[in-house]
């Protein structure tokens, strides 16, 4: 029934040979292929008239249930059994061989660890100078009195009566560690009263004190940030910072150092890509003067991004507390921004105010918010209170003699001037940042060949010019690419001579060991 | 192990659903009294969503009055603490002029060098006046002052390694020197309960974190013994190197880590060992060189070893400890040491002072009259505790004892009634602790005297009663002379 177009095409083929009458071999194949098939086609015939009449027998034609039962139900019912067999079986997995003790033991026995530290190099047994006095504005190095420009002292209080009298007071009533967290009575008044008077100093309302500066900004990130927000930072960031926002586990995306386009092509990028982020925090982190570059970022126009874009902003301000502003207030006073754009502020205490540790100030919520969930603040112990009472200290001098921001300024200007004209030495720094930094014009092609070119100008300026520089210097696990370069520390204890002393030395030391560096 | 009782595990959890509850019925009525009054932040996601600070606000908030307390005067064995009071039900706290003079059973005191010492004070004076309050600049740059350098060979010669080098902070100095020596491709395998900065600064290296049972050494063995054989994850690389992470004594609960088989099994299976004795250091072990002396451990065998100055010398800073190597490195690449402010030298000063005074080289025998007083000390007061009924953790030997309060209700209960009876103590809830594992911790201070201790014990049972804690039956022979005399008492009454 259903091979009847073969037969007619087998014998519609057959008919043409027949016509063509040559005497053609596979006609006779033909033939015998058309007999087999009728064959088998009989033989299909008569099985499916014998099921058919099985099938229609009397027992299958019952009624169960009102529904009527056909042959063709049985047929079902046998592929669903054999479904579910198939189903019931587990998939084919090659059995698991877990390794046997002997095994185990053979690979730990072969296991070799690497050294715990690589081998030790010619660069890294290199030891700092070491100070035999106090790290004011003159220092005594290897016997010798030199003019210190590696102290970020910018408002010379190393070695001020009134901060040595308070310390003492405080030395004499609380003895020198704080003894506990400041949770379980660590927190002693002078505590609370600097956390006061910083808040009341910068006109926010509140403000949080950590024992180290460094560990300020990697507490308060990752108190904010957490897996999923966004965090636009600028890619010239110090390790701290590098470090919070790593272990805050955000996306972090990095913009050129201090480049406004940038950031505001970043911003742009941002918010078409997450168009539904209701949830979703967004933060924008500066350094108000980058301790990598000397550049100060230009906050107002910061601000006008942030509010256009909506996002936060996290500053740190630990270069430029006391020193920016024509009271010492730092960026916002500079800039003239009202200090309550910014959501987060952080510094280190450990610059200008002449004392150890850290502080964050913001909006009360922001700052309770990190007494409990800051991990730098909750789970060590608090700052001593001598340093507290250092700071307190430092900040009403600061306040009562606010001259000292304009002889840093002052003094800065003076090293510009003579610097400027230094051979084969540029600087890239800000002229109003304390920081004053200077590159190489003509680098070597190495980050580790300028290192060592450096480093011995500022080796040969300490021996035989008795100016102390240091040269900026980079950690293994920090991913910042700016360039390195001799960083000066300005401070307003420096006197006119000693600026100058300074510059004619540099120009000396650079002018014998830059000769081959020079462009021409 | 602590094994909570059957029927306090059950009215914990019902405290704590109670509390719950209560506090998300309470953010149901804010949530529609912030939706109904217009907010300020438009366009702006919450700085803290909702869920994050859910326990600050409605559980910590009510007993924020224990924490925190403000002192003003040196946290020496009797200090005095600022009253505080508060006009909207402890939201926030304001203090008063008024203080109470208490005895301090809270701070990390455990020689007794944090008030004014008559051998210290004066030198740390001097130093100040030499090298003021700061250097204001890095170790590598311009921080490195002559004390410095005489702190880190007084330090290593302390504790019996050929190197050290000090940071101006503990918890820095463990969140930055674990990614230096370890990185990805490296395994950290560290005790269950270590210190959050162990975890912060396991987590920044960015090597696989596994984790073994507390103090359990077979179990250290079982994990090691997988992961050697399995390699690293996903590509079965063999690992680069791996660190066993362990502290001296757990600050939670008071135990002092089984060191000896722990690094027997580091040895056989060529792991690096790193001990952190932040509150061991100048507590345990006969001359105070930490658990390495009291467990008869060899210093060589130990890699990396790490402390803090804040509990035992009265100072501030941490430490680390090893081969001249791997100070070198450190020295070279540690960004704690190129970029952090160097130590405060006063507080270098007061370290080095400290440790002649333990060691004897003051020319008083103070150091070691110290260090017996502590020992003494600790294990009086935790026999008598225990005596009294308490559920008291710790070994013999370690100054800090925690005694289980479990309940929160608790908590403050045996805080503020101690604080009236002039007795500061420390109590610890969740997240330093387990949920259900709340407790009160002390820390015993080798300038407490027996008056001292008796008066807090006393205060303690009393407290104790009130609140009910003590889950131990007390010692039958105080019982039993209890039930002596009451029918006397009974026969005089009836005469």
């Amino acid at each position: 029934m259903d091979c009847s177009p073969v037969k007619t095409a087998i014998l519609g083929g057959w008919a043409k040979h027949k016509l063509n009458s040559t005497p053609d071999p596979s006609v006779c194949v033909v033939a015998l292929q058309v007999a087999m098939e009728s064959a088998a086609l009989n033989f299909v015939n008569t099985t499916l008239n014998w099921v058919t009449l099985a099938l229609d027998a009397p027992a299958a034609r019952a009624v169960v249930f009102g529904v009527h039962i056909g042959g063709h139900l049985f047929v079902e019912v046998l592929l669903l059994v054999v479904i579910l067999f198939l189903l019931s079986q587990k998939s084919y997995k090659p059995p698991k061989r877990p390794l046997t003790k002997k095994e185990i033991d053979e690979l730990c026995d072969e296991w070799v660890p690497e050294s715990l530290t690589p081998p030790i190099t010619e660069e890294m047994q290199s030891e700092p100078p070491v100070l035999e006095s106090a790290a004011g504005p003159h220092a005594i190095v290897n016997g010798k009195e030199v003019v210190n420009f590696a102290s970020a002292n910018y408002l010379g209080f190393i070695g001020h009566e009134k901060l040595r009298d308070s310390c003492t007071f405080a030395l004499e009533k609380y003895g020198v560690g704080s003894c506990g967290p400041r949770g379980f009575y660590g927190t002693i008044d002078v505590h609370l009263d600097c956390e006061a008077k910083i808040a009341n100093f910068l006109g926010t309302t509140d403000s949080i004190l950590y024992s180290y500066g460094l560990s300020t900004m990697f507490s308060a990130i990752p108190c904010f940030c957490k897996k999923g927000d966004i965090i636009v930072v600028d890619e010239g960031v110090h390790w701290g910072i590098q470090n919070g926002l790593y272990l805050s586990r955000s996306t972090i995306v990095y913009f050129k150092h201090n480049d406004m386009e940038s950031l505001e092509k970043t911003l742009e990028k941002i918010t078409a890509k997450n168009q539904r982020a209701k949830k979703l925090r967004r933060y924008i982190v500066v350094e108000a003067v980058y301790q990598n570059s000397g550049q100060i970022a230009p906050l107002d126009k910061i601000i006008k991004l942030k509010e256009k874009y909506r996002f936060r902003v996290l500053l740190d301000e630990s270069n430029s507390i006391g020193v920016l502003g024509h009271s010492g207030r730092g960026l916002t006073e500079y800039c003239r921004v009202p200090i309550e754009k910014i959501d987060i502020v952080t510094a280190s205490m450990g610059h200008a105010l002449a004392t150890e540790g850290g502080f964050c100030t913001g909006s009360a919520r922001v700052i309770d918010h990190q007494r409990l969930s800051s991990s730098g603040y909750v789970f060590s112990a608090s700052l001593p209170p001598y340093l507290a009472s250092a700071a307190i200290t430092a900040i009403d001098v600061l306040e009562q003699n606010p001259d000292l921001t304009s002889k840093l300024k002052e003094n800065i200007a003076i090293l510009w001037k003579g610097l400027s004209d230094v051979q084969g030495l540029s600087i890239a720094s800000n002229p109003e940042s304390p920081i004053v930094f200077l590159r190489l014009e003509k680098s070597t092609g190495s980050v580790k060949g300028d290192l060592q070119l450096l480093e011995d100008l500022a080796n040969r300026a300490l021996k035989e010019a008795s100016v102390f520089v240091v040269v900026s210097k980079r950690s293994t696990v920090d991913k910042c690419p700016l360039p390195v370069g001799i960083r000066m520390f300005v401070s307003a204890a420096h006197s006119e001579c000693d600026l100058l002393k300074a510059c004619s030395s540099l120009k000396k030391v650079a002018g014998v060991v830059l000769k081959d560096h020079i462009c021409a | 192990m602590i094994t909570i009782p059957y029927l306090t595990a059950l009215s914990t959890y019902f405290s704590y659903g109670l509390l719950f509850a209560f506090g998300q019925f309470r953010d149901f009525f804010r949530k529609i009294f912030d939706w109904w009054q217009a907010s300020n932040l438009q366009g702006y996601a919450p700085i803290c969503l909702g869920l994050e600070d859910f326990y600050i606000r409605r559980l910590y908030l009510r007993i924020q009055d224990c924490f925190g307390r403000p002192i003003a005067s040196a946290p020496d064995a009797w200090f005095d603490v600022v009253e505080r009071y508060s006009n909207d039900n402890n939201k926030t706290l304001k203090r008063t002029e008024k203080i109470s003079r208490c005895l301090n059973l809270g701070s990390y005191n455990y020689l007794g060098f944090a008030a004014a010492d008559e051998y210290c004070t004066p030198r740390v004076i001097d130093s100040l006046n030499r090298f003021s309050a700061s250097t204001c600049s890095t170790r590598v740059d311009g921080g490195t002052t002559t004390l410095h350098k005489e702190l880190e060979d007084c330090v290593a010669n302390f504790v019996g390694k050929p190197a050290a080098v000090v940071f101006g902070m503990g918890y820095v100095t463990n969140s930055a020197i674990l990614p230096v020596i370890i990185g990805k491709g490296g395994l950290i395998i560290s005790d269950s309960l270590n210190h959050n900065s162990i975890v912060n600064g396991a987590r920044g290296s960015g090597a696989t974190i596994r984790v073994f049972q507390h103090n359990t050494p077979p179990h250290l063995e079982k994990v090691l013994r997988e992961h050697i054989a399995e390699g690293q994850p996903r590509t079965h690389r063999p690992w680069k190197k791996i660190i066993v992470v362990v502290e001296g004594i757990y600050s939670m609960e008071g135990e002092i880590c089984k060191l000896p088989e722990i690094v027997a099994i580091c040895k056989k299976y060529k792991a690096y060992v790193y001990l952190d004795e932040a509150h061991s250091i100048g507590a345990v072990g006969k001359t105070g060189r930490g658990v390495c002396e009291l467990l008869g451990v060899d210093t060589a065998d130990v890699d990396i070893m790490m402390g803090t100055f804040t509990k035992s010398f009265g100072s501030c800073g941490g430490y680390i400890a090893g081969s001249k190597e791997l100070i070198q490195y450190l020295k070279y690449t540690c960004p704690a040491h190129l970029y952090a402010t160097s130590i405060s030298p006063p507080a270098a000063q007061q370290i080095i002072s400290s440790i002649k005074v333990i060691l004897g080289e003051d020319g008083s025998s103070r150091g070691a009259q110290k260090l017996a007083k502590i020992r003494e000390n600790s294990n009086f007061f935790r026999s008598e505790l225990q005596k009294m009924g308490f559920e008291v953790l710790g070994d013999n030997d370690s100054p800090v004892m925690p005694i289980m309060l479990y309940n929160p209700a608790k908590i403050p209960a045996f805080s503020r009634e101690c604080l009236k009876q002039n007795v500061a103590v420390v109590t610890v809830a969740f997240p330093a602790t387990p949920l259900l594992l709340a407790r009160a911790r002390i820390c015993i201070s080798a300038s407490h005297t027996k008056e001292d201790l008796l008066k807090a014990l006393e205060v303690i049972s009393q407290v104790g009663d009130m609140v009910g804690i003590k889950y131990f039956p007390a010692e039958p022979t105080k019982q039993l002379q209890h039930q002596h005399q009451q029918p006397e008492k009974e026969t005089i009454k009836l005469e």
